[in-house]
């Protein structure tokens, strides 16, 4: 009876649960590999900063990635007279406002915000910033399939090349190659995602670490309390 | 009786054990509480070293720049100021800077690196305020007539020399405290690290 | 036995300490309370898992006032944009967790204490609706109960816009929202809330002021006097038996073990469990799948743009289905009324329970199939209620939201008669230990 309530009960839900999701590529993880991180930093600095900032994210910070203070303030220190400072927009917000129609997001905590779903945010921005096709009906030239009518032109282009969509198959195509082949330029954003990744939450290896830490102390703790609670029960009948 | 006796043992060596356990774990769980009142990233990087250029600073003169939130004077002083110094050995307290308000590299008699340059934090040791500049000898700043030049705090009347040593018989205990600092180059000072990294 | 004040005063050994507790004994009743409340305080021996979560409530409580203190040194309540164009309350949050010293684990641990506390408290009712607790003479002890368990939820609604993320403002935009449905004030009083004609700076700061200082005040009177009264009618108990009854020569009840040192030890246990499930949250998913902490919490409020879809956090979201399953005005009223009502009903009717349950026994041990069959369509239905209320609204969800709903009012309104007419056995002399 209560079996077939309860049957009865969850099949529409089940009905709902299928709905259609957008498909996703998984992003390759590369946290903790600072190699990759330090080459998606310096991508990230190169190719974001100048219109998004990652204004909660100072640049210091970045010796969680295996650079040292000197490193990041030869290389990397382009918004900022101090290392201590956060990462700021190359560009004016308000100018930004009248190029694009919208300032562009602050991306410290985009892989955070992205998550969804159908996916973790790494892999919605590894797929978004693949999918960019010419289409000449936008006013930068570019659209995406994952983001569609979106206002940022593709600025790797010319590291990507130029894909078009076919509208039969619904798949992009490499119409004009780029300086990278599509494995390298997989890499490539593979190595920026990981480190918007990392910025959006520089200490998450310490997390992971302390709680290990953590729980191996509660397990302990958990033995001798449980020890004391049965030399206690001994008297209840 | 022997056998009770015997329980209690065990009891009281369970209940040990979990308070030391359990104890070790509140004191470690006490540690995020407490380190989150220290100054944040945010404070630590306003705190940040600050570099100065000096080049432009004139002999007699004397600059402010901001460092921890803190006035920290740069003066320039002439030959004049600093022959003030040795003659005021007996007015002021602590004429051998023995008291630890500046980094020992600065223990000396003009309390600086190069002895025209005094590198000081510009608050009074007193209650806080910040004394201002009467340069002038004698009278003409509304000192008295055997002034030799120096600082006096406006709140509390403590007076200081050229070297920030505080005269004696003032409310201010100790001298102006020289934070740590460090030449860049010649005319590069770097102030709130020296090289031992403090 | 409980809340008994007149137990005698302690008696120095001559040692300083004992000379110091006599001194303040004297003055104030630190034995009587000690004594009353733990030593001598006899608890059922029988209690099972259930009752581990009313200590553990108290304990998310303690975690949520401390963590909740030392975050607020740091939060700045405050609509208004920085240099970096982003908003103050939302940027001083990631202060919290980027330059806050360890002010990423305070905070992970006030984010995911709120949803822990939630958890327990739901837990905790549930063991008062499985073995009867709120019962007589327990009324008064289940009615603070509710009381709490309204204050909670103000607390969690207004704790929840101070990050002034995009979930924060929508949220609070149509919750507050909710409001102008009561007819005739309705508009103004969602104006008046709001102290502002959108959710906006003068919003945040009363919320602000409410949810760290109203609320918690209101919060811990609630909770001292929940737990004077259980302790002045003695605790229920999975046989749901009366342990009072029958006492020793000394007075105390044969089937009551003074709550210190038996439920002490047994509650430690608990905690220790119950903290090693929260740190995993709190170390390896902060964001609780994304119920916990919403995705789209991590972009600024932004007044001009609702999110695609807007859902309450978890705990609210039963409540919320049940809204939005009334979809029919009735007596000239329209739908949106309707819906506050049924929602805001949901709620209440928990405070009805004392006097809508007329079975001769308390524990579900002891009861019909009627009754376990209600309680088990009641706590399906509102899973799935809680399931529906995080879905974007679909044709089929409130279909089935409608009929959950149904049930859900069904479980409370048909009691009187099914609790009644169920079958029973009756209930042994004294508690079971099994």
């Amino acid at each position: 009876m209560k079996k077939l309530l309860t049957a009865l009960l969850f099949a529409p839900l089940m009905a709902l649960a299928s709905g259609a999701a957008v498909h996703l590529d998984k992003a390759p993880d590369v946290s903790g590999d600072n190699a990759a991180l330090q080459n998606g930093a310096k991508l990230f600095v190169n190719y974001c900063l100048n219109c998004h900032g990652a204004s909660f994210m100072r640049y210091n910070r970045l010796t969680g990635i295996g650079l040292t203070e000197q490193q990041i303030k030869d290389s990397l220190l382009f918004t900022a007279d101090k290392v201590g400072e956060p990462m700021r927009v190359a560009i004016r917000p308000d100018e930004a406002k009248q190029w694009f129609g919208a300032t562009p997001p602050d991306l410290t905590l985009i892989a955070r915000a992205r998550a969804s779903e159908a996916g973790p945010g790494a892999d919605w921005l590894y797929t978004y910033l693949r999918s960019f096709y010419r289409d000449d009906k936008r006013p930068t030239g570019w659209n995406n399939v994952v983001f569609e009518n979106v206002g940022m032109p593709h600025i790797l282009w010319e590291l990507q090349g130029q894909q078009v969509l076919n509208h039969e198959t619904h798949k992009l195509e490499l119409a004009v190659p780029g300086k990278l082949s599509a494995a390298e330029y997989d890499k490539q954003i593979a190595d920026l995602v990981g480190f918007l990744v990392y910025i959006g939450e520089p200490v998450s290896g310490l997390r992971k670490q302390l709680g290990i830490a953590v729980l191996l102390f509660l397990g302990v703790l958990f033995v001798v309390a449980y020890a004391l609670k049965r030399e206690y029960w001994k008297d209840v009948h | 009786m022997s056998k009770e006796n015997k329980v209690d043992c065990g009891r009281r060596r369970l209940i040990v054990a979990t308070a030391a356990v359990g104890g070790a774990g509140a004191v470690a769980a006490l540690v995020p509480f407490v380190a989150s009142m220290l100054p944040s990233e945010r404070a630590k990087a306003a705190g940040a070293p600050v570099e100065v250029d000096i080049s432009k600073l004139e002999p007699g003169q004397m600059m402010t720049v901001e460092w921890r939130g803190k006035p920290v004077w740069i003066i320039n002083r002439t030959k004049d100021m600093l022959d003030t110094l040795p003659k005021l050995a007996d007015a002021v307290a602590d004429p051998k800077s023995e008291k630890e308000q500046q980094p020992a590299y600065c223990q000396n008699e003009t309390r600086s690196i190069k002895p025209e340059v005094l590198v000081a934090v510009g608050i009074c040791t007193h209650l806080g305020c910040s004394p201002s500049a009467k340069f002038k000898h004698g009278a003409e700043e509304g000192m008295s007539g055997d002034w030799l030049g120096g600082f006096l705090c406006p709140c509390h009347g403590s007076t200081f020399d050229f070297a920030g040593r505080v005269y004696k018989a003032k409310p201010a205990p100790t001298n102006l405290e020289v934070p740590p600092h460090m030449y860049l180059s010649d005319t590069r000072i770097l102030i709130g690290e020296d090289k031992k990294g403090a | 036995m409980a809340a008994n004040t007149n137990f005698e005063k302690y008696k120095s050994d001559g040692s300083i300490g004992g000379n110091v507790l006599e001194w303040v004994d004297a003055r104030f009743p630190a034995t009587s309370m000690w004594k009353g409340h733990l030593s001598e305080y006899y608890a059922p021996k029988n209690f099972n898992f259930w009752y581990f979560f009313g200590s553990l409530a108290l304990l998310v409580l303690v975690l949520q006032i401390v963590t909740g203190i030392f975050l607020v040194m740091h939060f700045k309540p405050d609509a208004s944009l920085n240099a970096a164009g982003v908003p103050v309350a939302f940027a001083s949050v990631e202060y919290i967790m980027r330059d806050v010293p360890w002010g990423w684990l305070i905070r992970y641990m006030h984010s995911t204490g709120a949803s822990a506390f939630f958890i327990v408290v739901f837990l905790h009712m549930f063991r008062g609706m499985l073995y009867g607790s709120y019962r007589k003479p327990r009324e008064l002890i289940w009615l603070f109960g509710v009381g709490i368990f309204l204050c909670l939820m103000g607390e969690a609604f207004f704790g929840y816009l101070l990050p002034w993320g995009q979930m924060s403002f929508w949220g609070a935009q149509v919750i507050v929202n909710l409001f102008s449905a009561i007819p005739l004030i309705g508009p103004d009083l969602s104006v008046w809330l709001r102290g502002d004609f959108v959710v906006g700076d003068a919003t945040l700061n009363r919320f602000f002021s409410f949810h760290v200082i109203a609320m918690p005040l209101v919060l811990i009177g609630l909770v001292a006097a929940h737990i004077l009264a259980l302790h002045e009618v003695g605790s229920n108990n999975p046989d749901g038996v009366e342990i009072k009854k029958l006492k020793d020569e000394n007075g105390h009840p044969l089937d009551g073990i003074p709550f210190h040192p038996y439920y002490t030890v047994k509650d430690i246990v608990g905690v220790v469990v119950f903290l090693m499930v929260f740190s995993c949250v709190v170390f390896f998913a902060p964001e609780g799948g994304g119920y916990f902490l919403e995705y789209n919490n991590f972009i600024p409020a932004d007044p001009l743009k609702t999110p695609p879809h807007i859902a309450p956090v978890w705990y609210f979201t039963p409540f919320y289905s049940i809204l939005r399953a009334m979809v029919w005005p009735i007596l000239g009223l329209d739908a949106k009324f309707w819906g506050v009502v049924a929602m805001g009903a949901s709620v209440v009717i928990f405070a009805f329970l004392p006097w809508l349950d007329r079975s001769p026994v308390k524990s579900i041990r002891y009861r019909g199939p009627i009754y376990k069959t209600f309680l088990t369509l009641f706590v399906i239905c509102f899973v799935i209620l809680g399931y529906l209320g995080t879905q974007p609204p679909s044709y089929w969800g409130e279909k089935v939201s409608q009929v959950c709903s149904l049930i859900y009012f069904g479980f409370f309104l048909l009691m009187p008669w099914y609790s009644k007419v169920d079958k029973y056995t009756p209930e042994p002399e004294r508690v079971t230990m099994k």
